[in-house]
Parts: C-alpha cells; structure tokens; sequence
C-alpha cells in the first residue's frame, strides 16, 4: 500500500496546528502544491505566504522565532534548502532559533520537472550545519511522527520529505525518537541502512536475500543527525558489512555519515546504493530510479558485493 | 518596424499553431505548464520569427541574440518555438519532453537542448544572467542583444530586483526585459499572494526604460522591441499585460491549468478552439 507524502503533511499540519497554537507557517508560493492550503483556511492568522522569495521566507521564519513562536518554512527541497541556504546558516543555525524547514521533493523521486527541482544533495548541506537536527521521513506515519518529534525539540530542525507517495514502513502510530533509529528486521549477515522512501526498498531487497538464506538486518536511519551511533556500532560488529541506501548524492549524505562514524570507531566494508556525483534529469521516478541505480536489485547486488568484501576479509585474516 | 496586417495574419496563425504544439506536449506526457506558456506564445513568436538575430543551423554562433526563459517552467513554449524554427526536429517534442533520456527536460537545458542559451526553472536567476551575457558582449566588444522573459509572481524574487539595480546602473541597455503581468502565480492571483503593484513605478524607479503593451498584441509588441533597441543608456522592461491560460477559453485565468495537465476531454476541446 502507498499513501502520500504531501496528504500526511496536510493532515498532520492540521491537527499539530490544533495541538500547537505556538506553530507558524511560513511558505513561498508553494502551499497549493504542497497541500498546505487546509491549514491556511484553517488557520489564516497563523499562516504567511512571502510569495516567490526563499531567502525571505527563512529571514521572516527566524525572526518569527525571535518572538517565541514555532514557524514552520515549508517548500520543495530545493528552494527550502538549496536556494536560502546561507540565510539558514548565518539566521537559523548559527543562531540556534527554533525554525523548523520542512521539505517535500527531496531527490530525484521527483521526476519529470527535472534536475533543477531534484534536491540530491541537501542532506549534505544540512547535515554540515551546527545545530541543526535532520530527520528524514519514510512513509506518510512516520511524517506525522517526525513532525510532531521536531516540534517538541527545542532548535533548528530540517525534515526531508519525498514528493509522491511512498510505500507504507508503518502501519500503526508510531514513537520518534530524535537520535534512536528504528530496527526494522534483525539478521547478521549484513545491515542495509536506510532513509527515506527507500526504507521500503530496503526491506524489500532484504526478503529478496532472505530466499537465498541472507538474513539482513534493515534499520530506518531517520534522524542523520544526531546520528544513532549505538545501533550502527553494534549493527557493524554484529554483521561486519552494511549497505547505506539513499536518494541523494553519495557525497555527504546517510552513506557519509555512516561512514564518517565508522571510519573513527568500528571499520567494516560500506556499499552505497546513492546517485554517483552528477544530476539527475527528467523522467518518471521509476525509469530514474532503474537509470540512477536505486531499485531493489541494486540494493541486493550491494548487499552481495559487501558481503564478499567481508568474506574475503576474513579470508585474508585468516590466511595471515 | 511597422508591420503589416498580411505579416501580423501570419504571426497570428504562427501563435496559433504554437499553441497547438504546447497543448500536444503537455496533453501527451501529462506534465508540464500550459498557462503561463500559453500567456509568453506572442511574444516568443515576435522574438523569434521578427525580432532576434539568429541562425538555427549554428546555434552557438557568437554574434547572435540571446534568449533567457527566466521561467523556466513554461519551457513547453519556448520549445515549440525552437522546434518550428529549425533548432531541432518536431518530433523531440512528443517523444523527448520530460522522459528520460529526453533532449527536452521539464525545465530548459543547455547542455541538451540546441538553442537554449541557459538553463533555467529556478525563479529568479535569469535577470542576473542577462546582465552577465550583456557585460561579455561589452567587454568582447560584441553587439548582441539579450532578451529575458520573467513571470509576475517572478519579480516576488528579491535577486530580480538586484539584478535590476545591476542593470540600471551599468546601463546594461542591450537588455530587454519582458514582464508577463497575466495576474496569477501559483497559489492564486498575484494581487492576493503577493501583490507588486505598482509594477511600472518599481522599473522606473530602478531607473530602467519602461514600455506597458498588451503581450498578446504583434504590433505593439514589435514596436515596443524597436523602442528597446533605440534606447540608449537605460536597460528596458517591457511589462505585458497577458492571460494566463491565453487562446483556450476554458483555460483562460484558471489557476488550475497552471501546472496540472488537460485530460482527454479537455484536451479535444482545446485542440478544437485551437484550430
Ligand atoms: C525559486 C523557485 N521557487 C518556486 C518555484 C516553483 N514555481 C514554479 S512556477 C511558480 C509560480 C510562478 O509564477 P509566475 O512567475 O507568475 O509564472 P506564470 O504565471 O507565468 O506561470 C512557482 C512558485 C520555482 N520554480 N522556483
Ligand atoms: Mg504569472
């Protein structure tokens, strides 16, 4: 089953509006295409469109945190991130204030508008800021989840989003935890680690190796920041190889930050199922996903392939 | 440039057929932006076929015109007309337009598209670039002109507006800027999302040579490029009043036909208002 990204991100603004009279939307231009609309009709005093003009939002939504308020700077990646991205850091992060960016659109999941709108690397760009927490949702519950978590820190929050639907992680509520990540299915032969609409992806490829007597372990790397050192520490000593999986650029994202911990505490073989370093282009999101190597079965030949990393490592020891 | 009332016939029939082409793009992918490229049809028609210098077969020539579709997403428009005068085969607009591997990407390419002399669909960058291209052809001592097309709810972009400055005051004047006033922008009218009224006194007071025509108008809109070209030591905006959605009635001023495309039954009565 999939449910919509952007229809959880209506609903649950709706009712967090309820919950908190504190929350502000702030958007630019964007609230009709990101569902949005409800919550302005809803409540219209607690709802500013600055028109097309990024750079405005994020000043607007720093200074509304000036004032105790939460507001939420919500747009498509690219022009939630990428176009103010100075502006976040010298008027969020570096002042640590209370705004909380979420995105649709993040990765090539966007398809047909092509390159110009496919956010590949604001997970890099986020993840590089102080302050900042990072959170990636990977279906339409966990959206809801992670909003409300963002809402209840206290700081700078970036919440990644894709654009369509994605397919269903998460059947009841669920509890997030801001720096836990979620263990999805145990196994000791390797870990596939994921964020996003690829959570899925991953727990599909690990059936898919379960049929040759692979037990993989999946867990939901939702939060790149602050990373769950913990279960990654003990996934790597456990299985001894991990596959980060991604819609995002190999620079810098879950794949880097995954391997800027393992690197310093515990190194194993990594694969990276991620888009190598160019841009995406126009298309639907299944051809780009198939072109750009982020289906099932490259999940599963990276799963092989550090395996046979680990395997021959331990062949070399022993032969040593 | 006075132009005639057989030439202004055939230029009519020109937008009309261009019209045709967009609708048949957008209709058969199910994607793309009708209304604000059906608003820009006149002016890309004027551009291409009267005013700019060019020459299709050789489109990385350096003396000619450049073209910027600061909006980028009403690229369906601009490659109708690139297609029609010769820059690459009709057929790229059916088969290429935002599939993978496609020349023709959703939002306009460079690096892929002949005839495309920058890459655009991010709001807000392309008065910059313009003022770029305008001081290269001052310091290489060439005497191109540079023409950008930007949307109302654009000029929401602060960097427009820096760009003006940038323009203004290094007298950019081979720039000619077209301002598509057809009144909505995403979310809805402009006058209610995020009104820039008044719109003229903003360009003048950037200190820019200003020109108010009716965008869907061939004489006035040639006329008003000759006036741009005689203007000396002032970069000039020509601000049109358009409507979004232009040339199908049931398209015309509807915030839906912004981003979301025809269905069947809209699309044959499109086609057949179009014919
Ligand atoms: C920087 C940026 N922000 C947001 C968008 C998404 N977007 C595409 S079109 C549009 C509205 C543009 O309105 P206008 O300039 O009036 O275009 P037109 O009416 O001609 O379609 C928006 C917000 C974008 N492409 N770029
Ligand atoms: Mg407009």
């Amino acid at each position: 089953m999939k449910l919509s990204f952007r229809d959880a991100l209506k609903e649950s603004l709706l009712s967090l509006g309820q919950e908190y009279p504190a929350l502000v939307v702030v958007t630019p231009d964007l609230a009709k295409s990101l569902r949005i609309v409800d919550f302005k009709q809803t409540f219209p005093e607690r709802y500013i469109s600055v028109g097309v003009s990024e750079a405005d939002m994020i000043g607007v939504a720093a200074g509304l945190a000036t004032t105790g308020l939460i507001p939420v700077a919500a747009a498509f990646a690219m022009f939630a991130v990428e176009k103010p991205f100075e502006q976040i850091r010298n008027a969020i992060a570096y002042p640590n204030l209370n705004v909380k960016i979420v995105a649709t659109h993040g990765g090539i999941c966007v398809g047909p508008d092509g390159a110009t709108h496919q956010a590949i690397e604001d997970l890099a760009l986020m993840r590089a800021l102080p302050n900042f927490t990072v959170l990636v949702a990977a279906d339409a519950l966990e959206t809801r989840a992670a909003l409300k978590a963002a809402l209840e820190h206290k700081g700078p929050v970036y919440l990644r989003l894709g654009r369509d639907e994605a397919e269903v992680v998460y059947r009841e509520e669920k509890e997030f935890i801001i720096g836990k990540a979620d263990l999805l299915r145990s196994g000791n032969d390797v870990t596939l680690v994921a964020c996003g609409p690829m959570v899925a992806k991953a727990l599909q490829a690990a059936e898919e190796l379960e049929k040759v007597k692979v037990e993989a372990r999946v867990i939901n790397m939702h939060c790149l920041k602050p990373l769950d050192e913990e279960v990654l520490l003990q996934a790597a000593r456990e299985t001894g190889c991990m596959v980060t999986v991604e819609d995002h650029t190999r620079i810098g994202g879950l794949g880097g930050a995954v391997a800027e911990l393992l690197v310093r505490k515990h190194p194993v073989p990594v694969e990276q199922v991620a888009l190598d370093d160019q841009f995406g282009e126009s298309g639907d999101a299944e051809d780009l996903f198939q072109k750009y190597g982020l289906t099932v079965s490259h999940i599963i030949a990276a799963a092989e392939k550090a395996m046979l990393r680990k395997s021959s490592q331990i062949f070399m020891k022993e032969r040593r | 440039m006075e132009s005639n009332g057989w030439e202004v016939l055939q230029l009519q029939k020109k937008a009309q057929q261009i019209r045709r082409d967009i609708l048949e793009m957008v209709y058969r992918r199910q994607s793309g932006h009708l209304g604000g490229s059906f608003s820009i049809v006149e002016i890309l028609v004027a551009l291409y076929y009267k005013t700019m210098r060019i020459d299709p077969a050789n489109p990385k020539w350096e003396g000619r015109d450049r073209f910027i579709l600061s909006k980028g997403h009403c690229a369906p428009a601009l490659y109708a007309v690139l297609a029609d005068v010769g820059y690459f085969p009709k057929a790229y607009l059916t088969e290429s337009f935002r599939c993978v591997n496609g020349k023709l990407q959703g939002h306009p390419d460079l690096k892929k598209t002949p005839g495309i002399d920058m890459s655009s669909g991010s709001l807000g960058i392309g008065l910059s670039v313009a003022c770029g291209m305008a001081f290269g052809g001052r310091i290489k001592g060439q005497d191109f002109r540079v023409f950008v097309v930007i949307g109302d709810g654009e000029t929401n972009e602060g960097q427009i507006w820096e760009a003006a400055k940038t323009a203004a005051h290094y007298k950019l004047d081979k720039i000619t800027a077209f301002i598509d006033l057809n009144g909505l922008q995403n979310d809805g009218p402009t006058a209610r999302e995020m009104s820039m009224a008044p719109m003229a006194a903003k360009w003048r007071s950037f200190n820019w040579n200003v020109i108010e025509i009716d965008g869907h108008d061939f004489p006035q809109i040639l006329a008003a490029v000759d006036k741009a070209k005689q203007s000396t030591g002032q970069p000039t905006a020509i601000l049109c009043r358009t409507v979004k959605g232009k040339g199908v009635s049931f398209m015309e001023n509807q915030i839906k036909f912004h981003g979301t495309p025809p269905n069947e039954e809209e699309y044959q009565k499109a086609l057949g208002e179009l014919s």
